[in-house]
């Protein structure tokens, strides 16, 4: 008889049956380098970058310090409300940052939700939306930064982002699909078949559908 | 290990010691198939007509109105799907509301594809339905009306003795010589606390289950009147009067049985300690925590279930906490459920997203203690005061859901 682990709903066979894994579990019930309330008035910022919403379920401010000479994010501080792997997930993200003295913001611009996930040991199936707001929450901060810094050949197009990598269809294309009236995921790929062919996409869309609706309807 | 501190009596209870005693010889020695002819069969036949008789008497039915299911669930889909199918030529319309349990709504949702039409009715803002409100949604099609008892969310009572009274007045003047509506329960929450009284509440059909009432798992109840009609959701051998097949679970059956007539029995004294016990604790949370909304109705609830919102955190993150510290509580955020968005009951009071993620229910049990509750508001206060310096929102009650930043 094989005693091989298995995974079911993100609870492995073997060991502990917690939902996370223990890196999770250490950035979630220990946060590094989180904003504390003492730190607000002294903690010098650059860039501010704020995403997501508590109706949407997860809301994250990246607050970053840079060295322009270095061009790099010598610190930074964060403050997130959402679930364990949405405070976890922040919480590394934020020691990537930090380690070995500062990360450059090109390469900073290049870390994607998948990167914090693999630090993290993984998450459950789940729990990967919960995830996908801190790279965000960076980009908008290092904008941020380009914008105060008169950087402005620098800063990059808000949305933009490929959401279905089949069609190459971004946010910004269900951002005007929820303008020009559709509601629902289904009256959303009825304008743009989005996630038809890219159906581990479709959770990040209903996210973005909701979002929009209520950026713009309060829905 | 940390002491354990179990506030989640809605989801499940323990097994009651007495109960277990009652189940333990059918689990072993008796064992014989109730529908055997030799001794050993008789006797487990025997056993489940005493449970069938103790549960009719509780209800104030007979034991062939007692049907005998795999669990709460199931006799929330035999009755729904079981009743409009059986009745499908006299009309093809059912009325629900928006916050029961899934049970019943993706019932209703199978009998929409199916053909028939559901009416879903919203609740005020403590999650309570009235009964002229259910009689106004009545059409000449409809055949059914299935609403809950005690919501197992927000604890929330409906007027469901109310809505039988009216309903049996619809009845006897607008159906006259034709089907009658019929109105089904699910009184799973409700069993060990409120009264189950037929006679009272004129239900057609009941729902009850073993779990939640200190009895096994996997073992139901569908009470159903004699004169009305079902379809059977599982067929085989004929067991349950043609209307639930397979060999019966005679050990669930009688520890079912036994736990209702102990949660009956004991219910008086235990809902007023259970009572004073939730105000005790919301006192508490009110006193600690700013920011806190409490969801449903304030006195017309289930004497254990506390269910409250804390504004500016999030469910899950506060469940984690709390798990670690020992105590088990639930959160109807979206990041515990399968979909991305939170509770359809929160949402369906009209709670806002971000209450609704932030929401905590706490359900208390027969081992609940002052002191425990004393333990869990020390715990909870200094979480939500770390999750409160974590957490980047700073909303005020009533505040606008909508981020500063898209106000326009």
């Amino acid at each position: 008889m094989s005693n091989s682990p298995y995974t079911f709903d993100g609870v492995t066979s073997v060991g502990d049956p917690w939902y996370y894994s223990d890196i999770v579990k250490e950035h979630f019930f220990n946060p590094k380098n989180f904003l504390k309330t003492d730190e607000e008035a002294s903690f010098k910022f650059d860039g501010l970058g704020r995403v997501g919403s508590p109706a949407c379920g997860d809301e994250m401010v990246m607050w970053i310090q840079i060295n322009s000479k270095t061009d790099k994010i010598v610190d930074c501080r964060w403050r997130t409300f959402g679930c364990g792997s949405a405070i976890a997930s922040t919480s590394m993200l934020s020691e990537m940052i930090k380690e070995n003295n500062g990360i450059k913001i090109d390469e900073a611009l290049k870390i994607k939700p998948q990167d914090i996930m693999t630090r993290l040991g993984g998450l459950p199936d789940r729990k990967i939306h919960c995830s996908v707001l801190g790279d965000k929450a960076l980009r908008a901060a290092i904008n941020d930064y380009f914008h105060k810094s008169g950087q402005h050949e620098r800063v990059m197009m808000e949305g933009g982002k490929i959401i279905d990598p089949i069609l190459k269809i971004t946010d910004h294309d269900i951002e005007q699909a929820v303008l020009d009236g559709a509601q629902t995921l289904e009256q959303v790929q009825a304008k743009l078949k989005v996630g038809v062919g890219s159906p581990e996409a479709i959770q990040e869309i209903e996210e973005l559908i909701r979002f929009y609706k209520e950026k713009y309807f309060g829905l | 290990m940390t002491k354990q501190i179990y506030l989640d009596h809605a989801a499940t209870t323990p097994l009651d010691k007495q109960v277990l005693k009652k189940m333990m010889p059918f689990l072993q020695e008796e064992f014989g198939n109730p529908s055997a002819l030799y001794n050993l069969g008789r006797r487990s036949l025997k056993a489940m007509m005493e449970a069938r008789k103790i549960i009719a008497d509780i209800l104030a039915g007979t034991p062939n109105e007692i049907i005998f299911t795999g669990g709460g669930t199931e006799s929330d889909n035999l009755a729904v799907l079981g009743a409009a199918r059986a009745n499908r030529a006299t009309g093809n319309h059912i009325i629900t509301t928006k916050i029961e349990h899934h049970a019943v709504l993706h019932a209703c949702k199978q009998l929409e594809k199916e053909g028939f039409a559901v009416t879903c009715l919203k609740p005020d803002k403590d999650g309570i339905i009235i009964a002229e409100q259910v009689i106004a949604a009545i059409k000449p099609e409809t055949i059914l009306i299935t609403i809950m008892y005690g919501n197992n969310e927000i604890g929330t009572i409906e007027p469901i003795a109310e809505i039988g009274k009216a309903l049996l007045k619809y009845n006897a003047t607008q159906r006259q010589g034709k089907q009658r509506v019929l109105f089904h329960t699910d009184a799973c929450q409700a069993a060990g606390t409120l009264d189950l009284n037929i006679n009272r509440l004129h239900t057609d059909l009941l729902t009850l289950n073993g779990s939640k009432i200190y009895g096994p798992k996997g073992v139901g109840v569908l009470y159903k009147k004699k004169d009305v009609k079902i379809q059977p959701l599982i067929v085989g051998g004929g067991q349950e009067f043609g209307l639930r097949a397979g060999t019966e679970n005679v050990a669930g059956i009688v520890g079912l049985a036994e736990a209702l007539r102990l949660a009956q029995n004991d219910k008086e004294k235990e809902n007023a300690r259970l009572t004073a016990l939730r105000e005790y604790f919301l006192q508490g949370l009110m006193k600690k925590m700013a920011k806190i909304k409490l969801n449903g109705h304030p006195t017309q609830r289930l004497p254990n279930n506390l269910n409250v919102s804390i504004l500016n955190v999030e469910g899950e993150a506060m469940l984690l906490y709390l798990d670690e510290n020992g105590i088990q509580a639930a959160t109807g955020s979206a990041c515990t459920s399968q979909s991305l968005d939170p509770s359809h009951v929160l949402l369906s009071i009209g709670l806002p997203y971000e209450m609704a993620h932030g929401s905590l229910r706490f359900t208390m049990g027969h081992g609940t203690t002052k002191a425990d509750i004393d333990y869990v508001l020390k715990v909870l206060q200094e979480i939500v005061e770390k999750l409160r310096e974590i957490s980047p929102a700073r909303l005020d009650m009533g505040e606008s859901k909508k981020h500063p930043k898209y106000k326009k």
